[in-house]
């Protein structure tokens, strides 16, 4: 894997976080200039607080598509990068990125724990957003129009509505290029392969307490291994996490949506 | 005999040492300034490996008559890596798990007279699937098989039950012997077929006759559905009756009889889970009070709660919280804080914690800080990007106690795990490797070196492999007896001399 590697590799990152880091918060008990003086004295801080950010950003991405994600990780990690924003904020540096973009950031744009965990499809459906914490209300309407045919328009726009996609943007620009109609086809193509989004939709009879924000923070989608008549043969005669009641409706479900997407 | 199934496959390393050679031990020990606690530990090895191939090789009919042995240089599937490791409550069987699933149990030789040297070798006893591989429809997600945790129940007849979970279901196994069958009985033959009754013209009363020892494991309670979110620790209550259960942000209090059921008694889920930011990492029951339990959280505090006080305790009785050192803040602070495991002194009066760079002790009538902190590895402290990068940040290093509370003992990289007197204040750091750790040999006490002055065989901080991370270690409840595993490795260390606890 490569630790030894990825520790020769941010050596100067190491020593400059220490260093940088110690005089900062001690020059930041003081007033403005003495913050400006330390910042000065160390002119690329911001650009390793900047990269560790990106860093930041980028593992929150990187979750597994099989697995859950751990949680107390992405915890942290978000924890992590909203102290890089704040700490940006009050340098006044983050108002700065905020003004070259459309002015549609506020400071409630920090960081939510929704984007923990992503979805590849979910990242292919934002659209490019140049700068920080900035939403694109076209977006979601596009979002909205595409998917009433197939989903309830709420819940499938609730998803995007937290997304700050720019920061997927900048990170992940190929997996962008994907537009709404090649996700829509993604849901047509085999029925296991749903977002948390969807499955919200699906099954949103059967326990609507088991599909709130946990499924949203903890739910990873996909690409399972499994074939598609395999997840409707398998889905039936599954005990392990539902009564045998929830397994007929689940079917009924299924049968529906069956029906929804082969009419479509 | 029955019940060592794979004795012949393992490479147990037995200790045989003669009289003289401790003697010179003890001398060498007394001019030693780093030996001079007590510890010099001696290898009894077991190479966990084996086990998987040993199965195989077992079940497959077309294996050639000598199968040459595996070299530890091989590379070996990630299903063997050893996830948990824990002692029962008199040291006489230990229990792994494994990220495959499995559980394989060690047993005790029992110490004889006759071969005073050859004592106390642990084999394997029983190895049994606990947890399969899942899949979530609902989610569509895997469930791991991973055991994450073992808890063994006090022994309360001739069974030996233990609790082992894994993300999502805990499962209480009954492992039983046998080594009696009925024979003689008057409507069956030996093979089980029915008798023609024409045949039968007497009756006999069935016999219990001598058979090779089995060990035999069964599944006696399944707890499912208790958790939304991944289980990271169970503990059994000193009442022998319940146990909990702690998820990401949900403890369960389950009775042990009981599945279809479990009370929740913490709940840390906010409203809304955009608001976040604290997890629960760890959770344990007071060893003497059935009412008093703790957890540890993603931000260093620990929070006592007692049962009585209501029914949901969210409100904690004690918070243990340290504050923060000013001059040593970064960006990882709150990182490096996260409790990763927490564990009652055998007493009762004290809590240890480990974090990613200390492990703490803390005093159960002291809120404000620990009494005393030990630095496992600071000189990581100025390489905290990197490892945050490699994710080598996130590890959870567990931490034990040994069983007089005198010492405590967690795992470090490049196999390294050390042990803190807390009288002595004298700390060691050890290794755990299949080239240092020759059969009969006393355990090298390892340095790191952070630059400066280099000894002979001390190793750079930069050469360090965190790959080999000791995440898991278990000490016996009442000899020092040590067992490290190490990836998919189990390293069972014995401190001969010194049997007695201090």
């Amino acid at each position: 894997m490569g630790e030894e590697e990825g520790l020769h590799q941010t050596p100067f990152l190491d020593t400059m976080f220490v260093r940088g880091l110690k005089r900062k918060c001690f020059d930041g008990e003081e007033d403005i200039e003495g913050t400006l003086a330390g910042i000065k004295a160390i002119p690329s801080y911001n650009l390793q607080r900047q990269s560790l950010l990106d860093m930041s950003l980028v593992k929150l991405q990187l979750c597994h598509m099989l697995v859950e994600p751990n949680l107390c990780r992405s915890v942290l990690i978000a924890n992590t990068v909203r102290q890089i924003q704040e700490e940006m904020t009050q340098d006044g540096t983050w108002q700065m990125i905020n003004t070259q973009s459309t002015g549609q950031a506020s400071l409630d744009r920090l960081v939510s724990t929704d984007i923990l965990c992503r979805s590849s499809r979910d990242q292919a459906e934002g659209k490019h957003v140049p700068a920080y914490g900035t939403f694109n209300k076209d977006f979601e309407n596009d979002q909205a129009q595409d998917s009433s045919d197939t989903m309830s328009t709420a819940s499938a726009v609730q998803a995007p509505r937290n997304l700050q996609s720019s920061v997927w943007e900048m990170e992940n620009p190929q997996e962008n290029k994907g537009n709404f109609q090649k996700s829509l086809d993604q849901i047509f193509e085999t029925l296991e392969n749903k977002s948390p989004n969807s499955v919200e939709d699906l099954f949103s009879e059967v326990d609507n307490s088991y599909y709130d924000l946990d499924t949203m923070l903890t739910g990873m989608m996909s690409n399972t291994k499994m074939g598609h008549c395999d997840s409707l043969e398998t889905f039936s005669s599954s005990t392990n996490t539902a009564s045998n009641s929830n397994c007929k409706s689940d079917l009924n479900d299924l049968d529906h949506i069956v029906e929804i997407l082969v009419e479509s | 005999m029955g019940k060592v199934m794979f004795k012949h496959h393992l490479n147990v390393v037995t200790w045989e040492s003669t009289a003289a050679a401790i003697d010179a031990r003890i001398h060498s020990c007394k001019g030693s300034r780093n030996t001079a606690h007590h510890f010099f530990f001696q290898v009894m090895e077991t190479e966990r490996t084996g086990i998987a191939r040993a199965a195989a090789m077992q079940a497959s009919p077309h294996c050639p008559a000598n199968v040459p042995q595996p070299s530890s240089e091989e590379v070996t599937s990630g299903a063997d890596i050893i996830s948990t490791v824990e002692f029962n409550h008199t040291g006489e069987l230990l229990a792994t798990g494994d990220k495959g699933g499995r559980v394989v149990i060690f047993q005790r030789e029992p110490e004889s007279k006759n071969e005073p040297y050859n004592q106390g070798e642990y084999n394997v006893y029983s190895t049994f699937q606990s947890h399969e591989p899942e899949f979530d429809y609902l989610k569509s997600l895997e469930i791991e098989e991973k055991i994450n945790k073992i808890k063994w129940l006090p022994q309360q007849n001739a069974a030996h039950s233990l609790l082992s979970t894994n993300d999502k279901t805990i499962k209480l196994w009954k492992i039983t012997e046998r080594d009696k069958r009925p024979e003689g009985y008057n409507l069956k033959d030996e093979e089980g077929k029915l008798k023609d009754l024409s045949t039968v013209t007497s009756l006999q009363v069935p016999v219990l006759k001598p058979m090779d020892l089995m060990v035999e494991v069964t599944p006696r309670r399944i707890f499912a559905n208790g958790h939304t979110y991944h289980v990271n620790s169970i503990s059994v209550n000193s009442d022998c009756e319940t146990y909990m259960s702690a998820d990401d942000l949900r403890i369960n209090l389950w009775h042990l009889a009981i599945t279809d059921r479990s009370f929740n008694i913490v709940d840390i889920k906010p409203a809304n889970m955009e608001d976040l930011t604290e997890v629960i990492t760890a959770s344990e029951f007071h060893p003497h009070h059935c009412n008093l339990f703790v957890y540890s959280s993603s931000k260093g505090s620990l929070r006592l709660c007692d049962m009585r006080a209501s029914a949901l305790c969210d409100k904690h009785s004690k918070l243990y919280e340290e504050p923060e050192d000013p001059s040593n803040r970064s960006f990882f602070s709150e990182i490096i804080s996260s409790v990763s495991d927490v564990k009652f002194s055998h007493s009762g009066r004290y809590m240890l914690t480990r974090d990613y760079l200390t492990v703490k002790v803390w005093d159960l009538n002291m809120e404000t800080k620990p009494v005393e902190t030990y630095q496992v590895h600071d000189y990581l402290r100025s390489k905290l990007c990197s490892l945050y990068e490699n994710d080598c940040i996130f590890d959870k290093f567990e931490c034990a106690w040994n069983g007089s509370d005198s010492v405590i003992m967690t795992g470090a990289y490049n196999n390294f795990f050390r042990m803190f007197d807390r009288n002595t204040k004298r700390d060691v750091t050890l290794e755990a490797s299949r080239e240092s750790s020759k059969p009969r040999a006393i355990l090298k006490p390892r340095r790191v070196c952070v630059g400066g002055k280099r000894r002979k065989d001390d190793i750079s901080v930069d050469s360090l492999d965190f790959t080999k991370k000791i995440l898991h270690t278990a000490w016996h409840p009442t000899e020092n007896i040590i067992a490290i595993a190490a990836t998919n490795n189990l390293y069972i260390f014995q401190d001969k001399v010194n049997s007695e606890m201090h």
